[in-house]
Parts: structure tokens; sequence; C-alpha cells
């Protein structure tokens, strides 16, 4: 197993005609990564990377049947992608887009509570099921199969957490980049869920960030549940200056509120084993299981 | 995006709310002559981009236009430091001078983007003038929210909702209402994240005015409101600050002595928190992002290795949609043009890491290289002190 993606997972391009979407569509078909279609408004009927091009995802829908849609369109028409996609029926969405206004995905949000579609970003990485499909931007090789999964903010910062894992001998069954706006689809919380009932995950790794509560609403579910996995988080930004917005729309700290020490409290109480040093965030996990 | 006081009440002003009488002064006489003719007393705020300026002595009441003067005079070009300044403060440049209300009540009105309710929050309080994060963990019975649909924007129970809770009477009662209901409208219509009114005044005259306003847009919408990014103050911005804004990258300047040049927010924190891990102290945070040129690249590393604080330098890159040996390249540059003498550590991985390192060897500098990112930051930290 795995969650969100696998080797039947049959996926389809937004805006794939252009230079980001080529570039990693390309990378995708050579992870192996069933990709069948794209979109691209105004260019239905060409073929790209060889791959059929449709003007519309309702087209796409009908001729491939695409159950995952990955969307590269800019931050002015990215809202608009998602909701395009929800609309045709896509089950999962991936958005890496940044730089979406927060109001343009507060209605994308209620768009696909009605629609029933499950949202990861934006402004992720992506979705990696290893050795099975990759959906997104993330670099292929330093993943390995395997049980340990990875709910993250971040996007390099899991690249990171990846190849410590990897270099320790230590797969992945799914990493997922959920993304660094304030309001992104899918959480930390709905992903513990998912990984809590798939048998190839033994271990979770939370990589949190500075600001929101996503942090906090899971070792409040954590400890509610009494998750029957191990998982160790580390949360970036203990030096973060107060009040300044780092790079992340999420990366900010307002009004004391959302500081990693007090995300890393709130971790530790509800058992999860924390990381203090990121360049350990292998041999934690490692220590964990073993 | 914030804007100041005095810009934030502009545009109150233009939705009809009210707000003290007053204007803006860049000189103690102006000041004064202001004071003069909105007969005494006046109350002096200056406008730096921070809450919190009363605590530290930014807002000053003056009994006449004498001492308005005087006291604009110690004002003008002191540094504030506020909760959120951090040490280097923040120069008052502009004073707003305003009529003092007779105050019959202070109400607290917020409106702004919950993350986790997904939706536009509308906050009031009845005790108004105080910090609402502690009101509302002290006693959070006094302060009601209405959650508002970015479709709808406030259905008129809404308002009624809040007015009820509030006690409002008689005419405040229904301008409290329109107060809202154009307040939620703009804050719709122009992208904002945070419009904060604390206080609104209840007059001894039963009318409410703004005596106080806040507004932070978002910045990922300013392209469709090019009339709002206009309004931007980039003087407390340091000239490094403006430079790499230039070149679309997130540098923030820090008190410590080890730049720090990294991709992508997360690990760009990581990498400050690990020196911080390992006793020193980060100069900056710097995220050169996704789609970074070779020449931005160059930029970025020019500004932080010409920083006087810092002593030591750490790059950090996982190449992913940035490749590393086009970061070498910018580095390379730059470092030859600066005649690099201060020590400067290299940790790369991911794409063309291969290709990056050898740009780098072959570019006969001093870097120093490694692979391991603890390994890196203990080194950095270390040559930082010699």
């Amino acid at each position: 197993m795995s969650i969100l993606l696998d080797e039947s997972s049959r996926v389809l391009v937004q805006g794939i005609t252009g230079k980001q979407a080529s570039f990693h569509t390309q990378r995708m078909l050579e992870y192996g990564t069933k990709v069948v279609a794209g979109v691209t408004p105004g260019k239905g009927g060409q073929r790209h990377l060889g791959l059929p091009v449709f003007d519309t995802v309702e087209q796409a829908v009908k001729a491939e049947a695409p159950d995952v849609s990955v969307i590269f369109v800019p931050p002015l028409a990215a809202a608009e992608a998602i909701m395009e996609a929800a609309s045709a029926g896509i089950k999962l969405i991936v958005c890496i887009t940044e730089g979406i206004p927060v109001l343009d995905m507060l209605r994308a949000k209620k768009f696909l509570k009605e629609k029933g579609s499950l949202l990861v970003g934006p402004n992720t990485p992506g979705v990696i099921s290893p050795g099975k499909s990759k959906v997104g931007i993330m670099p292929a090789h330093i993943h390995q199969p395997g049980s340990v999964g990875i709910i993250s903010r971040s996007g390099t910062l899991t690249y990171e957490a990846v190849y410590q894992l990897t270099s320790l001998g230590l797969g992945q069954s799914t990493a997922v980049g959920i993304g660094g706006d304030p309001i992104v689809g899918l959480k930390f919380v709905d992903l513990l869920e998912l990984f809590k009932n798939d048998l190839q995950t033994e271990a979770v790794v939370l990589i949190g960030e500075i600001g929101g509560t996503a942090e906090e609403e899971a070792a409040k579910y954590i400890k509610q549940s009494n998750y029957p996995k191990p998982v160790a988080a580390y949360v970036a930004g203990l030096t973060a200056p107060p009040g300044k917005r780092l790079g992340h729309a999420g990366a900010i700290i307002e009004g004391g509120q959302g500081s990693a020490g007090e995300k890393l409290q709130k971790l530790k109480e509800a058992g999860v084993k924390i990381i203090d040093n990121p360049a350990r965030i292998g041999q934690t996990v490692k220590d964990l299981i073993s | 995006m914030l804007i100041h006081e005095y810009q934030a009440k502009e545009f109150l002003k233009h939705l009809g709310i009210k707000i003290p009488e007053g204007g803006v002064a860049e000189t103690p006489e102006k000041v004064r002559e202001i004071a003069e003719e909105l007969l005494v007393p006046v109350i002096l705020k200056s406008q730096v981009l921070s809450g919190g300026r009363g605590k530290a002595g930014g807002i000053i009441i003056a009994r006449n236009p004498e001492e308005a003067e005087a006291s604009a005079r110690n004002l003008f070009g002191k540094k504030l430091i506020t909760g959120q300044s951090g040490n280097r403060g923040l120069t008052v440049r502009k004073i707003l001078v305003e009529k003092t209300l007779k105050i019959k009540r202070e109400i607290y009105l917020g409106l702004t983007v919950d993350r986790r309710n997904e939706g536009v929050a509308a906050i009031v309080s009845s005790e108004g003038g105080m910090e609402i994060e502690e009101l509302a963990r002290s006693n959070p019975e006094l302060i009601k929210k209405e959650y508002l649909s970015p479709e709808t924007g406030l259905l008129p129970f809404q308002g009624r909702n809040l007015a009820y809770f509030l006690e409002l009477q008689n005419g405040a009662f229904n301008t409290f209402i329109e107060y809202l209901r154009k307040l939620t409208g703009f804050f719709l219509s122009h992208d904002l994240k945070l419009l904060e009114i604390n206080p609104l005044i209840l007059t001894e005259e039963d009318e409410l005015v703004a005596a106080d306003a806040k507004m932070d847009f978002d910045d990922c919408s300013l392209f469709r409101h090019p009339e709002i990014a206009a309004l931007e103050d980039l003087s407390e911005a340091s000239p490094q600050e403006i430079e790499a804004r230039h070149f679309h990258l997130n540098y923030i300047k820090m008190d410590g002595h080890i730049g720090c040049l990294v991709n992508g927010a997360g690990l760009a924190m990581a990498t400050m928190d690990i020196i911080k891990y390992f006793g020193g102290e980060p100069a900056n945070f710097l995220d050169i992002g996704g789609g970074v040129t070779e020449e931005a690249v160059s930029k970025a590393f020019e500004i932080l290795i010409e920083d006087p604080q810092v002593t030591s330098a750490l790059i950090n890159i996982f190449g992913g949609i940035v490749r590393c040996d086009l970061v070498a390249k910018g580095i390379v540059a730059s470092a030859r043009k600066v005649s690099l003498k201060k020590p400067v550590v290299v940790r790369m991985e991911g794409t063309n890491v291969a290709e990056g390192k050898k740009i780098l060897e072959e570019s006969g500098l001093p870097f120093h290289f490694v692979n391991n990112f603890e390994e890196a930051a203990r080194l950095a930290v270390a040559l930082s002190r010699t």
C-alpha cells in the first residue's frame, strides 16, 4: 500500500505546456508516473511530450479518466484551476503553484467541500509514493520505497528529511508536502489518519514550521486517538524573529501565537518524539523504530 | 503588507467611517500648526509600522500647541523599540496629530482571515484598547466572533448579533452595522489579511469614531491592487533588504555573525536553527527561492558576504527546482568580484550537485566543502569565531 498515490494513479497535468510544467512532467514520466493527459485552454487537440492536450479538465476526464490532477498554472488562475478540477470530478488535486491570494483559496476550499475532492497544497513540492508514482517537483533519486510516512509543510526541508532517511537505509511509504500557505488542503491530521490505516507505514515524521495551528491540532489528534504508530516531529523556526515574514505566507509568528516552542511543547505532551537538531531527522526515526 | 495608521484612516474616511480630525506632519512646526487649528488638547501618534507604540513612548498627549511642538521635537528621529521592532528600533519620520475625543466607551473591532476555520472572522469586544490576544485568553466571554463567507460577505443578522452583543443603542447601533458592512466589503474587495480598529470610540455625543486603524494586505494579491502596492513604506528596510527584494530574494537581516544562503524557507529556517543549536548566531535569513537566476544568486552572496557583521558563511543548497550548478556559478562570480576573504562553508545536495561542486572547486576560491548538514553547521560556527 501507500497513501494517496500508487502504480495505478492516472495523472492529469493542468498548465502542461508551460516551461516548469513541461520540465516536471518529463521527470514524472521518467519516474514511471502514469501521466495520461494535459490541459491548457486554447491548445486542445495538440500533443505535448507525447501526451494529448485538452482545452478543459472536463474533456480530459471524459477521454482519459485521470483520477489525480497536478496544477502548474500561475497564481492568478490557480484557485480557479483547483475548482475546475474538482468540478470535473478529479479525486485528488495537487497544486504546486506558489503565491495564490488567501481569499482566492478560501473560495476554492469552500467549493472543494461541496465537491468532495481532496487537495494537497498549494505551494507544495507534491506527493510521492516511492517506486510507484511521483506527482510533483521533488528530486526523485533521493527517495526509496519503505515504511516511513512523511508529512511536511516545507519543500526543501522535506528533501533533507528524505535524504537523511534514505542514507540510513530507511525508505518511505509516501511523502506528502502539505504546503506552506495559510490556507491549504489536507493537513497533518487528515494525513495522520490515512497513514494510520496504511499497512506499509510503520512510523510517521511530521515537519512543521512556525505560524498557524496545524501542529497543535496534530498534537491534539495524536493524543486523543492514542495514535498507534510512532511519530517524530521537527518544527523549523525556533530562531525566527517575531512578526517577520520568512518566505512562506505561513512562516510568520503573530502575537506570540504559533511559535516553534509552543508547538514542540504540545507535540511532546502528545508523546511525539521531538527532533531538536534538523540534521538528526533520519537518526531519530531510526532509533524510534528499531 | 502593513500600511501606516494615517494611510489606513484615509481609506476609512473614503468609506464614510468617522475618524478624528487631524493631519500628518513631518516637522515639529507643522505639528504645532495642526495643533493650533484643532484647538487643544491633541494627541501625537508616531507613524511606525508596529504595534505597541504607546508602550514604547511613541504616543503623547499635548495640552497646547507649544507643548505639541516640543514633544514632536523629541519624537522626530527617535528610535522606537517596540515588541515587534527588534533591537534596532523604528525611526519616527511622520506624526499623526489628532483632536482628542470625549470617550464614553472603547470597542474592539477586527476582521481577519481565520486559518483554522477557513473563513473571514469579524471579531468584536466591549473591552477595546486592550491587547486582544491577552483578552481572548483571560476573558473569552468578552469577545464575540462571526464567520463570513467570502461569497456572501457580512449577512445582516451577523451585524445585528455583534451590535447587540456590544449593547449599542439608537443611532450607534445602526451606524455600527453600517460601518461593519462597509469594512467587510473593503476587506474582501482589497484582499486584506487583517483590519483592526482598536479602539472604536463611542463618544459622549454617541458617535462612533475610529481612533486607531491597522490594515495588513495580502502580499500575494498586490499584483491586482497596484494602488495599494504603491503605499509601501520601505524607509525601515535596510539597503540590503531593498536590493534583495529587487532580485526577488527573501532576505531578512538579523544580529549574528554567520551569513546563510539557502534555498527554501523551511530549510533556511532549519539552517538558522542548527547554527543556533551549535552555539552560533545567524546573521540573516535568506531564501533564494525556486525560480532564482544566476545573477540573483550572485547578488545574494554579495549581500551576505559584504555584511560587516558576517565572519563566516554557510551555503546550504538542496537542489530540486534549483540546480546546484546554477548556484555555484552565481557564487563564484560574486566571490571573484568581492575578492573573497571570509571562510565559506558549502553543503550541496540534489539536482546537478556534481557539476556544482566542480565549478566551485575549479574556481580556486577558498570554499570548505562538507557533505553533511550537521558538520557544515559546526564548521561554520567554528570558523565564525576565528
